[in-house]
């Protein structure tokens, strides 16, 4: 145990804690004082991460170890993989705590939603962070208690209803994933995340055993994953404000669940291990079945916000399909996803968040002619879903190549036809949007009126959502160039997987 | 010196709650502080000698057992004395509040509430089953009048039931000791083991059954606990707090030194009987996490939740057989300290809130958050902790039972362990999510705030759930303590 330098991980994870409690603390009418603070820790934490990255380039490593039970350790780590998911959530919470100093001015209970919000945020970098499958259930826990009152944040009934399915999957799930972890801990004790493994030395006589526990990790994983058919809180967790909505479908919940199962492939069974039990084709036609069936409900949905929810059902199922199939192009694929999901799929919430604030809108038909009314906001709402479809050469398109290219070099062309059929339904359930936004007129009751929002949520709701578009935009165009998310995503496999 | 700091934890207090019934203001004063606060620092010395020694005899006056009193301490011992010492400590830093020592309410209050602290001491470091006997009517009887202090209509009726199931409990307990004696000539609790196996096996199995029975009463274990919740939910808070998170342990306690300890293994058809007593844990489990839920007050919400908590700690006897047993063992203690924070600390919680709202319905909880933000809090942390779910004492504690059911490869066990923590998960988080509700316009606001809560009050409720909340991250040096004490494992013979 040593709480110098080398524990850097832990304090990442700490100053989103103190945040919140200060926030907290702070009460609800001390306003400006808690907007520095939020600002200051997301700042702090965003640098600090940096500063990680640059000391792991140049050879640094971290590790932080507690003794928790008998051989068991609470133990936080920084690896490629780590850096990836905490970057990503840290700057992205950045932006969001913006967004959600605008979005909910003047609301009441802000000391609450943003004391939860840092604390989500802290439960995500322990996630991102933990170095063996115990503590990474700590902090998935965590997240699951520190989303909660987010969810349920507008106290209306609907929202406490939604609250209640969020805790009966979540909590399920995280049953699940306790006695799969029992279990584990019975057969194999306590391994540390490894590259390619730990439990290949004791697969002889155990394959149903590796499956058993396999297929419990796997749900539990996948019910915050949204995985079919374990998905239909997160449609409903919809009731939440905008910056919740952003912030759990992009960053925090599924992408935990998502990173969960590439850390189950890739660090606790080993890809060759998993695919000689058969386990990574269980994973890719779960993966490929939720991929098709979110998009068809999302081609269903009339709310904004739910369609918004399907398509991340959907478009997560990606980061799955892309470790299950294997091989070096497919992992990348799925990897750089989480990044390349995360970057669209937050704009677009941000768009949805600004409609409904300056107008109401809250229904896909009210959108009509909205793009002469909040240009920047449409623009950035077609980037978005552009580059959801995966149209060259925005994000989607390059992790659906890597994706494509991957199948085939493993030997698995069905995933190709999921692609496509994906793309489609993907088109026609934004394209319809785009055309509503740009080439609709704008409806007699809506050309008069004259809300909209104020200058300074302006800045504060259409800044941030203008600053993901245009990080969407180059993930995408600038794949090729040295820093990208393509870039980190191939070093890791390329770094990890020989 | 270590027996100087045995004999200073039973009759400190007991020389207080004296000095309290003197005359003068200050007489009361002094009594509280000299009887409790000296506590902690005995227990140093006396955990410094356990860590030595894990099973440590003192005899007193010289007389050495059967003839002469002995004082035993090992782990578990001194681990419910700890409990004592800070649960019951924090607890009266509450009621300091509640009942001032210079007034009439603190002068009938503290007596008692010494005079507890003294008898569960005693009862925890006795090594005779007379002796325990004493102690353990001492532990009721000066409980009852604590509820009753509460002076609503309801305590009095909860404590008079409560003292008639405790008096017949007694009864029950006292013609098994006696049946005992009969047969074997002792009472030692640790020298019975060799004349149990000697002795008419007819008359032992009878005593150990009346003496279990009588235990299970006062413990309240599932479907004998109907005295309980009234009783706990009734009582002023940090009366509840003791009673919840230490009283009904001292009967848990004494089911444990018998069956673990004085009863030879693989014999008087014990596997049997701590089958039976699994079972019925498993019962309050169940049961009581239904009844918790059902619930309209947040103070009977967290007293079925006790009833609840309880199943756990019977819940591990069965794999006394077995080669998880250490595990189990682990499981089952960590179990009983971390819910003995967690419960002291909501029910501190339960009582500021009662006290700020002037009623404790979940109804009457809305907007919590904005009136009673520490509360709300405290409630939330300990209620993780309860939940089992990380990170908390509670959460380890969940770990280690589970792996000790599937070490044991008890199927059953496992499927109730995660019962039993989903049901919990389901009656905190419905007083959570009444606490954050908003106001319903149409409906009558309950009486307004009576009186604000002195910050000490709310301070020692989160102290506790702290407590709990880190008993999550401090298990390692505790369950090595508490392993050096672990009774033998029954590996059948």
């Amino acid at each position: 145990m040593s709480f110098g330098w080398q524990a850097l991980p832990l304090y990442v994870t700490l100053v989103s804690v103190v945040t919140g409690i200060l926030v907290f603390m702070l009460g609800e009418q001390r306003q400006h004082t808690r907007t520095a603070l939020n600002l200051a820790g997301a700042i702090l934490k965003l640098v600090l991460i940096l500063i990680m990255l640059l000391a792991i380039q140049a050879g640094a490593t971290f590790e932080f170890r507690l003794p928790l039970l008998p051989g068991i350790d609470l133990l936080l780590h920084a690896d490629h993989l780590t850096m990836l998911f905490a970057t990503l959530s840290a700057a992205l919470w950045l932006v969001t705590t913006v967004y959600a100093i605008g979005y909910l001015e003047q609301s009441p209970n802000r000391a609450r939603f943003f004391g939860f919000f840092s604390l989500c945020v802290a439960a995500t970098m322990g996630v991102a962070s933990a170095g063996n499958l115990f503590t990474f259930f700590i902090f998935y826990e965590l997240l699951t208690l520190a989303t909660w009152p987010l969810v349920v944040h507008r106290g209306t009934p609907e929202a406490f209803a939604a609250g209640r399915v969020y805790l009966a999957y979540t909590l399920a799930g995280g049953v699940l994933l306790l006695i799969g972890l029992v279990w584990l801990h019975t057969l194999a004790g306590g391994g540390d995340f490894v590259v390619d493994g730990t439990l290949a030395p004791i697969a002889a006589g155990n394959e149903n055993a590796l499956r058993g526990i396999f297929v419990l990790l796997m749900l539990g994983f996948g019910v915050k994953a949204a995985l079919l058919p374990l998905h239909s809180w997160l449609p409903r967790a919809m009731v939440a404000p905008a910056p919740v909505s952003a912030l759990l479908h992009a960053v925090a919940v599924v992408k935990a669940g998502a990173f969960g199962l590439v850390r189950l492939i890739q660090d606790v069974f080993g890809f060759e291990l998993a695919a000689s039990l058969g386990l990574t084709d269980l994973l890719a036609w779960m993966a490929a079945a939720t991929i098709i069936y979110g998009s068809v409900l999302a081609l269903k949905q009339s709310d904004l916000k739910r369609r918004l929810a399907y398509s991340t059902v959907s478009q997560v199922s990606y980061i799955a399909l892309g470790i299950a199939t294997g091989g070096v192009l497919a992992t990348v694929g799925g990897l750089v996803h989480l990044v390349h999901q995360g970057l669209t799929k937050i704009t677009l919430f941000f768009c949805a968040g600004n409609y409904a604030e300056a107008y109401g809108v809250h229904s896909v038909e009210e959108l009509d002619g909205l793009g002469v009314r909040m240009p920047v906001t449409s623009v950035c709402f077609t980037l978005g879903a552009l580059g959801m479809i995966g149209v060259p050469p925005l994000a989607g398109f390059v992790t659906k190549w890597y994706l494509g290219a991957g199948a085939i070099a493993a030997g698995a062309p069905w995933v190709i036809v999921v692609l496509v059929a994906s793309t489609l339904l993907n088109a026609a359930y934004f394209l319809p949007l785009v055309h509503r936004i740009w080439f609709r007129p704008l409806p007699d009751t809506m050309a008069e009126r004259a809300d909209g929002l104020s200058r300074v949520r302006q800045i504060a709701l259409v800044g941030p959502t203008a600053f993901v578009a245009i990080t969407a935009l180059a993930a995408g165009l600038l794949a090729g160039v040295p820093g990208s998310p393509l870039f980190w995503a191939s070093r890791l496999v390329g770094a990890e997987a020989p | 010196m270590t027996t100087e700091a045995l004999v200073g934890l039973i009759f400190l207090p007991l020389l207080g709650a004296c000095a309290t019934v003197l005359p003068g203001r200050l007489a009361t004063r002094a009594g509280v502080l000299a009887g409790l606060l000296p506590l902690p620092w005995l227990l140093v010395v006396v955990t410094l000698a356990v860590v030595q020694d894990p099973a440590l005899f003192v005899e007193l006056g010289g007389f050495a057992a059967p003839l002469g009193i002995r004082l035993f301490a090992d782990p578990l011992a001194v681990l419910m004395l700890w409990m004592v010492a800070i649960i019951g400590g924090l607890a009266a830093v509450h009621a300091w509040f509640d009942f001032p020592p210079d007034s009439p309410a603190g002068q009938s209050f503290w007596p008692l509430w010494l005079l507890l602290t003294s008898a569960m001491n005693a009862l925890f470091l006795s090594a005779d089953l007379f002796n325990l006997y004493v102690c353990l009517e001492l532990v009721t009887l000066t409980a009852i009048p604590l509820i009753a202090l509460a002076g609503s209509k309801t305590s009095v009726r909860a404590a008079m039931r409560y003292l008639l199931l405790a008096l017949l409990a007694s009864l029950l307990y006292l013609l098994g000791i006696a049946l005992l004696y009969n047969a074997t000539g002792t009472l030692d609790l640790y020298l019975i083991r060799t004349a149990l196996t000697a002795a008419p096996p007819a008359a032992v199995v009878t005593a150990l059954a009346l003496i279990s029975l009588g235990l299970l009463l006062k413990g309240a274990v599932f479907p004998l606990h109907v005295w309980l919740p009234q009783a706990h939910a009734s009582a002023p808070g940090p009366v509840s707090a003791v009673l919840s998170a230490l009283v009904v342990k001292t009967a848990i306690y004494l089911l444990y030194r018998l069956w673990l300890w004085s009863v030879p293994a693989g014999t008087l058809a014990a596997e049997h009987a701590l089958m039976l007593m699994a079972l019925l844990g498993a019962g309050a489990l169940l049961y009581g996490g239904v009844l918790a839920l059902l619930q309209e007050r947040l103070k009977l919400v967290i007293a079925y939740s006790t009833v609840a908590q309880l199943g756990y700690l019977l819940l591990i006897l069965p794999m006394a057989a077995t080669a998880a047993w250490p595990v189990a063992w682990q499981g089952g203690l960590y179990q009983l300290l971390s819910h003995g924070l967690a419960k002291a600390a909501m029910f501190l919680a339960a009582a500021n809130i009662l006290h700020a709202l002037g009623s404790d319905r979940l109804s009457h909880l809305r907007r919590l958050d904005q009136r009673q933000p520490l509360s709300l809090f405290t409630l939330a942390v300990a209620g993780v902790s309860l939940m089992g779910l990380p990170p908390s004492g509670g959460f380890l504690a969940k770990w280690l039972l589970l792996e000790a059911a599937w070490r044991s490869g008890q199927w059953w066990l496992l499927a109730v362990l995660i019962a039993g923590s989903l049901l919990a998960a389901a009656y905190i988080f419905r007083i959570l999510a009444a606490s954050l509700g908003r106001d319903d316009p149409t409906e009558a606001q309950p009486v307004a705030a009576s009186r604000s809560i002195p910050v000490i009050q709310d301070a020692a409720a989160l102290l506790l759930a702290l407590l709990a909340l880190g008993t999550g991250f401090a298990a390692a040096p505790i369950l090595q303590f508490i392993e050096a004490g672990a009774p033998a494992a029954w590996s059948t013979p």
